[in-house]
């Protein structure tokens, strides 16, 4: 275990300090609350002379983006980071990034999207875009946030992978609140991430090469979508290597999914980011009624780790699912779509329900919790049946 | 390092370059990409003064050059732009330039 150092910190402090000590070349942002304190946080580095990055001012999310992929294919280590608005801003420049097979680490203070206007806490933006090929990982916490940073930058450039990663945290709830987190000395994190070495760069002239490129008329674009496939597939390995490399480095455990009291629980919530500790607190609580509760927590949601979920839900009596994200027209919301899915090949038939709940930040209150639970105990004996999905705590 | 790829058809995902990267340089040598060309560029040798504004402003290289003189358009590579017939000057001689813009597939002397 390396030496750590025990700060008091907000999130995106946190956030910008791990992507500090990750050395990027390059780093091309735009502001957006409640991003904003990464961005300027990193721009005071540079400034102060603290890192040697390339830092770029961009006009737009768009050109951030835009940035990043021609500096990452430049060769170059690219960070950025963003939310809500501003990721929708890089639509067009997210799938570009996944499909270059460039690997930028982009932090993602989650935030909702309009209408109406709401700067608070939901994963409307990032999971709105789940499906442009980005690997995604969630912190629950600032330390979670800061550790997810330092190893992205390993799984995006791991040579079975090159992908770009989403290191998401909870926008107000996590990129703003003080936290107690363990950081490295610069030296520990510069040693774990190493030196990027592109296989292919726009800047190496000896080699010459060229990115982006057309498909062609009827050519193999097919072909690569399937190496993209291919590519997040094998991303899980690398995740779960890099992972337990980077729990031996820290102390503290990772895992693509984390669970707890579900070695014998009945009832369990599913659940994506910081409310996961709120859950926690409330199934400590039932747990000294002597109610099995358990709670599992996704960590990385891109790739989906289906098995993992399916597995660790085996026995459990009922099941809730806490979206906080809305897809519209659907059963329920994207974890849902994704934890039922990853359940249809078990043996038994488990009940899922799925809870939309903290739309725009509004508040989960350990009450709120606590009803799911007593629902979820009401379907266990039956006394309840299932019912898909349903909003949780709106007037 | 030289691209072979002239078994493509055959290839699978895991023949295809990662990213769809081309590991070389300037390969459209290979290829006829004038394919959706409108208009071509038709140069009267006789007004022509081999000033060598069309083969400089060229952007795809298609004006071929022997000798100091132009000779012709490289029509595999002429997208028909049309920016040689633009930045051709006039020769007072003749009270007009060498090169205009044509048709493609219109029959005049010169046009191949």
């Amino acid at each position: 275990m390396a030496n750590q150092k025990t700060i008091a910190e907000t999130g995106n402090v946190l956030v910008a300090q791990a992507m500090r000590q990750c050395k990027p070349d390059v780093m091309a942002a735009y502001p957006i609350t409640p991003q904003t304190t990464i961005v300027e946080e990193f721009a005071k580095y540079v400034a102060q002379g603290r890192c040697h990055t390339e830092y770029v001012t961009v006009e737009s999310e768009h050109s951030a983006m835009s940035a990043c992929v021609g500096a990452s294919a430049a060769g170059a280590r690219v960070m950025t980071a963003t939310c809500s608005q501003g990721l929708a801003l890089m639509w067009e420049e997210l799938y570009i990034a996944a499909g270059m097979r460039l690997p930028i680490v982009m932090a993602n203070a989650n935030r909702a999207l309009s209408a109406p206007i709401n700067i608070h806490c939901d994963h409307s933006d990032a999971m709105g875009a789940r499906d442009a090929g980005w690997i995604m990982l969630f912190a629950e916490t600032a330390q979670e946030a800061y550790d997810n940073t330092i190893m992205s930058v390993r799984i995006a450039e791991h040579s079975d992978v090159l992908l770009p990663v989403m290191t998401c945290l909870d926008g107000f709830i996590t990129t703003h609140s003080v936290d107690r987190a363990d950081i490295f000395d610069d030296d520990t994190v510069a040693e774990f991430v190493g030196e990027y070495v592109p296989a292919y760069a726009l800047l190496d002239t000896d080699n010459p090469s060229s990115h982006g490129n057309f498909s062609g008329l009827g050519g193999p674009y097919f072909e690569f979508k399937k190496q993209q496939r291919l590519a997040i597939d094998a991303s899980m390995a690398v995740i779960k290597s890099v992972g337990a490399e980077f729990s031996e480095l820290s102390g503290r455990p990772f895992d693509v999914v984390e669970g707890w009291g579900m070695e014998d629980a009945e009832v369990v919530i599913v659940v994506i980011g910081s409310s996961a500790g709120n859950v926690r607190h409330v199934a400590r609580g039932l747990r000294a009624q002597g109610i099995k509760a358990g709670v599992l927590k996704i960590r990385v949601f891109r790739p989906f780790p289906a098995a993992e979920v399916a597995a660790a839900l085996v026995g459990v009596k009922a099941i809730a699912v806490m979206d906080r994200s809305e897809s519209f027209g659907a059963e329920g919301g994207p974890l849902y779509l994704e934890v039922r899915s990853a359940l249809y090949d078990s043996s038994e038939r488990l009940p899922v329900v799925d809870y939309i709940y903290g739309l725009g930040g509004s508040d989960v209150r350990l009450e709120l919790i606590e009803r799911v639970y007593s629902d979820l105990a009401d379907i266990a004996s039956g006394s309840m049946a299932p019912f898909g999905m349903t909003y949780l705590g709106t007037r | 390092m030289k691209w072979d790829i002239s078994n493509m058809s055959e290839w699978t995902v895991e023949d295809f370059p990662h990213a769809a990267i081309i590991p070389e340089s300037g390969n459209s040598d290979d290829y006829n990409v004038g394919g959706w060309r409108s208009e071509r560029p038709y140069r009267d040798d006789e007004v022509c003064t081999h000033c060598m504004l069309c083969w400089i402003f060229c952007p795809d290289t298609a004006v071929v050059v022997k000798d100091e003189k132009v000779v012709d358009f490289d029509l595999a590579h002429c997208k028909g732009c049309g920016i040689c017939a633009n930045e051709c000057p006039t020769n007072p001689k003749f009270g007009k330039s060498a090169i205009e813009m044509v048709p493609e597939g219109c029959e005049l002397p010169g046009v191949k």
